[in-house]
């Protein structure tokens, strides 16, 4: 793909914002959505990525800025002038209308008279042929959200956003929908922007996956870069699981060296996201899976030059791919390490006194001046 | 294709971006569908209450004309020489809401929860009876109560009339033209107006709470006192507003089915304005009468803890 | 005592179906006395069964006039409240405005207000004004007291309305007009429809307002009100007996129409 259609067809927000009375939705961002892509908006509920959804559709006025589509202003055209379609959430499909004119609809709209073919073949691709005369209300869940997707589709638009869209199905039917939307993407080569509070959706689905925290966006990139080198401890938190060790600078060079609970930890300068200096304080951050667990017993075993913090094991569940322990040190009150299930070391129960090491290479760096909990999910979110 | 990170465009200072406003246009819509409904309500509903409140302290004749002379005596003489009137009015429309409760209780209960498959056959027919107009159905009842009838001879053998005139509710062995013809006329006509609230709020009511109830040790009693009628509120509160209202001003069942002595206060209030033409009396007896109904409807409403009734 | 048992266990039912009862034996009169032959001029008592009413309905001087006149202002009171109304109830669930308040209140106070009170309000206006009694000021009249009950149908339907819906249809290239008619306007229409049926029911049945507010015009319900004075004719039993029989049909043919609808659409 040439530079000059890359340019063609991207979704370009400049300083767009959204406040509602002295709430503000979203802060002024600038965010550019290459044409083709499949592009995500990650937060939890209340972060402002709906509303920059529907400010792209159009269903929203933008309060400050301007949006472009393939260098084309449409900042002040109406939804029903934008060459962009919607899958909303909970679909909103018209219960008084049955499938095929759910799925004409657009079409119809734009004055096109024989609309059947293109139905059929819309109603084919999202494997629907034979439901076409029935009512929305007659329809599942799994198979409302495709027709939703079709409405959408079946106009050809350059930009198509997805609301939640898989928000409203239970969780096996909602890995099934990934796939098939990824599937689906892929075919018509449309640029998706997907708005979810999923991590896992938005990781499986999208090439670059942006997270949006109280209106603005935190980081951008693509999903396996955010998740190794998150630049926030939202991020970190946010993103699958942290263990976040706060400590001291003991020295800075091309290794920075951190005490943390009287241990010394080992962290490459290149991976550090705040200035490090001698006495500063730090964030050490390590990813649970990238943590192996040794008996206190089995100390010595453990290789040279890795970073290593010795604890007692307070929790463990055991969930079949892998066993998950809860280990309390002086380093953190609740460290997460999550070991595969290949030899499970029957000594390894709560109570247990263990080291954990791992390569210095998987810790990561962030602002000690940052709340240390942020995008946590907590009971309450979780819904 | 690759996915680059959007290009770090010169951070956008907020103060100096312009903002924009809802365009007028769209700001006036609401007002513009307000507008012609509110204007006839504002004209035909509010501005008439001012008139009526002026007429009420006018004083003249139709000869000579009506004027304005603040002249409260009005209410005093309307209330010295009517009370009678509008104390019954109260107490008939009381006690006809009181009955419209008891009876339309079960019925609406009935509809929403035993009824299965006949639900609608109900529903029908308490609708039903509303398309035939109020005046033939209340005329009908002349012929039920009627001297002689099936029904006084039947409360005649089980000595019903005898405790019913002793209490004053009829007199002796006649049903029609006493006070007990009329609330019975008022507690038919405004059952509809109490059982369809009712049914509305007692429909939501998920049947799994009687279950749960169940569950957590009530009887069925209990169960009834402690989760169906408190969920049930709504629709008894709106009911009740709906038959006491109209009850306390209506006419009709007390000038049909009733006689000189259990007039209410509408009769009134429709004689000195239509056959004695003394309209600041009769503005001040219609007043009088609004008063008293907002204000026990206030005070019902804020007891009762239910405000969205709109 | 098994009796004792079952009557306790059925007491809802028993006590529902004896208050259906009370709800239905005046319409059961009504029919019965439509076939009545009385000796006086009043249609109080049994006397003998006669067909005489049905075969010659109008056949009461100025009966039919007066229901025909009913007929014209409800039918002109319903689409004049449904429009008003209609118009009202989107207004107050779909947009912010100021003075909802006072605006809810003004909508709230018809319906708690004794009719005679407005009757008699209303009468004083178009006496200042010096309007002329009669047909106008009976529509004017029913207009405004059925306005209310429509905003309260409406508005229960509206508020229940996914707002996402007219947003679907914006987003598929439908303009504000092809939205409202398209969308808007046919999930609305249960709720438009049972409160232009309620505005014609209460319109057409309505007596004490338009007694006030009629001069010499007679509407029907005025016109049995002066026969319950005068004499009642067998007529009337027939005019009620056929509306009840009407309402009953229509509603049926709604049902059965729904229910059609329903089966046509499973596969």
């Amino acid at each position: 793909m040439t530079q000059q259609q890359t340019e063609g067809g991207d979704v370009r927000l400049t300083g767009i914002s959204k406040t509602y009375g002295s709430f503000k939705a979203v802060q002024p961002l600038d965010l550019t959505v290459p044409q083709g892509s499949f592009f995500a908006l990650l937060g939890a509920s209340g972060c402002g990525k709906t509303t920059t959804l529907r400010m792209i559709a159009g269903l929203e006025e933008a309060t400050t800025g301007t949006i472009s589509l393939g260098g084309r202003d449409i900042t002040d055209l109406p939804p029903y002038k934008r060459p962009v379609n919607t899958v909303f959430q909970s679909y909103a499909l018209f219960p008084h209308l049955d499938i095929t004119e759910n799925v004409a609809f657009g079409l119809r709209r734009r004055g096109i008279k024989s609309v059947k073919k293109q139905v059929d073949d819309m109603l084919d691709l999202v494997q629907l042929g034979d439901f076409a005369k029935r009512k929305p209300h007659q329809l599942s869940g799994g198979q409302q959200q495709r027709v939703a997707v079709a409405r959408a589709l079946i106009n050809h638009p350059q930009v198509l956003l997805l609301d939640e869209p898989l928000g409203a199905l239970d969780l096996k039917l909602r890995r099934q929908m990934q796939l098939e939307l990824k599937r689906i993407q892929t075919e018509v080569g449309i640029t998706f922007i997907h708005v979810t509070h999923d991590q896992e959706e938005a990781m499986t689905m999208a090439d670059t996956v942006a997270v949006m925290n109280a209106g603005r966006v935190e980081q951008l990139g693509a999903p396996a870069d955010l998740y190794e080198n998150p630049k926030t401890t939202f991020v970190a938190n946010f993103l699958g699981t942290s263990n976040l060790i706060e400590g001291e600078i003991a020295e800075a060079g091309e290794d920075i060296l951190v005490g943390a609970g009287g241990m010394t930890l080992r962290l490459p300068a290149g991976r550090c996201q705040a200035p490090a200096a001698r006495g500063g304080k730090l964030l050490l951050g390590v990813r649970p899976e990238k943590i192996s667990l040794a008996h206190a017993d089995d100390a010595d075993s453990i290789a040279a030059g890795r970073n290593r913090v010795t604890g007692r094991i307070i929790d463990s569940s055991f969930i079949g791919v892998s066993t998950q322990y809860v280990v309390e040190s002086p380093a953190g009150k609740a460290l997460q390490v999550y070991e595969q299930n290949i030899e499970r070391d029957t000594r390894l129960t709560p109570g247990a006194e263990v080291v954990l090491h791992w390569n210095p290479a998987h810790t990561f760096g962030l602002d000690a001046a940052q709340d240390i909990d942020a995008g946590v999910e907590t009971v309450e979110d979780a819904t | 294709m690759t996915v680059t990170e959007a290009p770090p465009a010169p951070p956008t200072d907020p103060a100096e971006l312009p903002v924009r406003k809802a365009s007028t246009r769209k700001r006036l819509v609401p007002y513009w569908l307000l507008l012609p409904g509110i204007l006839w309500l504002v004209v035909f509903f509010a501005l008439p209450m001012v008139y009526q409140a002026s007429t009420s302290v006018q004083t003249g004749s139709l000869e000579k004309g009506f004027e304005v002379t603040w002249h409260f005596q009005t209410y005093w003489d309307a209330l010295s020489e009517y009370y009678p009137q509008f104390i019954r009015s109260l107490l008939y429309a009381g006690t006809a809401t009181i009955l419209c409760l008891l009876l339309g209780y079960p019925l609406a209960y009935l509809i929403a929860f035993k009824a299965g498959r006949w639900r609608n056959v109900v529903l029908v027919l308490v609708i039903a009876p509303f398309f035939t107009s109020f005046l033939i159905r209340t005329l009908a009842w002349k012929t039920i109560l009627a001297d002689g009838g099936a029904v006084v001879d039947v409360l005649n053998t089980l000595h019903v009339l005898d405790v019913t005139s002793w209490l004053g509710w009829t007199e002796s062995n006649r049903v029609l033209a006493t006070p007990m013809a009329v609330v019975c006329g008022l507690t038919y006509n405004f059952l509809p107006f109490m059982i369809l609230p009712l049914y509305t709020s007692l429909e939501r009511i998920d049947g799994r709470l009687h279950e749960a109830a169940g569950d957590l040790y009530a009887t069925p009693a209990t169960t009834f006192l402690k989760v169906t009628f408190p969920l049930s509120m709504p629709g008894v509160v709106s009911g009740t507003l709906l038959t006491f209202i109209p009850a306390s001003g209506d006419y009709v069942n007390a000038e049909l089915l009733g006689s000189t002595d259990t007039k209410m206060v509408g009769s009134v209030i429709q004689t000195q304005f239509l056959r004695v033409l003394d309209y600041p009396m009769a503005a001040a007896l219609s007043f009088i009468l609004m008063a008293v109904v907002l204000l026990m409807v206030t005070v019902y409403i804020r007891r009762s803890g239910t405000e969205d009734l709109v | 005592m098994p009796v004792l048992r079952w009557l306790r266990r059925h007491l809802i039912v028993i006590a529902g179906l004896l208050t259906l009862a009370y709800m239905i034996l005046p319409n059961i009169v009504v029919m019965v006395f439509s076939f009545n032959k009385p000796n006086g001029r009043f249609n109080y008592a049994w006397q003998r069964f006669s067909l005489d009413a049905w075969t010659d309905p109008c056949g009461v001087a100025d009966m039919c006039g007066s229901l025909s006149l009913s007929l014209q202002i409800a039918t002109w009171a319903t689409i004049g409240a449904t429009a008003l109304g209609t118009m009202i109830a989107f207004a107050l669930v779909r947009y912010r405005f100021r003075a909802r308040g006072a605006i809810n209140s003004l909508i709230f106070l018809p319906m708690a207000m004794p009719e005679v009170v407005m009757a008699a309000s209303l009468l004083t206006l178009f006496l200042n004004m010096g309007a002329q009694l009669g047909f106008w000021t009976v529509l004017i009249a029913h207009i405004m007291f059925c306005l209310s009950f429509v905003v309260t149908a409406v508005k229960a339907r509206v508020m229940s309305m996914d707002p996402r819906l007219e947003e679907a249809a914006r987003d598929l290239y439908a303009g504000p007009v092809q939205t409202f008619l398209r969308v808007t306007l046919p999930i609305a229409a249960p709720g438009i429809a049972a409160g232009a049926l309620l505005a014609f029911a209460l319109s057409f049945d309505d007596f004490i307002i338009t007694n006030f507010n009629a001069g010499s015009t007679v509407t029907f319900p005025m016109f049995v009100w002066g026969s319950a004075q005068r004499g009642t004719p067998v007529q009337i039993n027939v005019i009620g007996t056929a509306m009840f029989i009407i309402a009953v049909l229509v509603v049926v043919a709604g049902q059965l129409i729904a229910n059609r609808r329903k089966n046509s659409a499973r596969p």
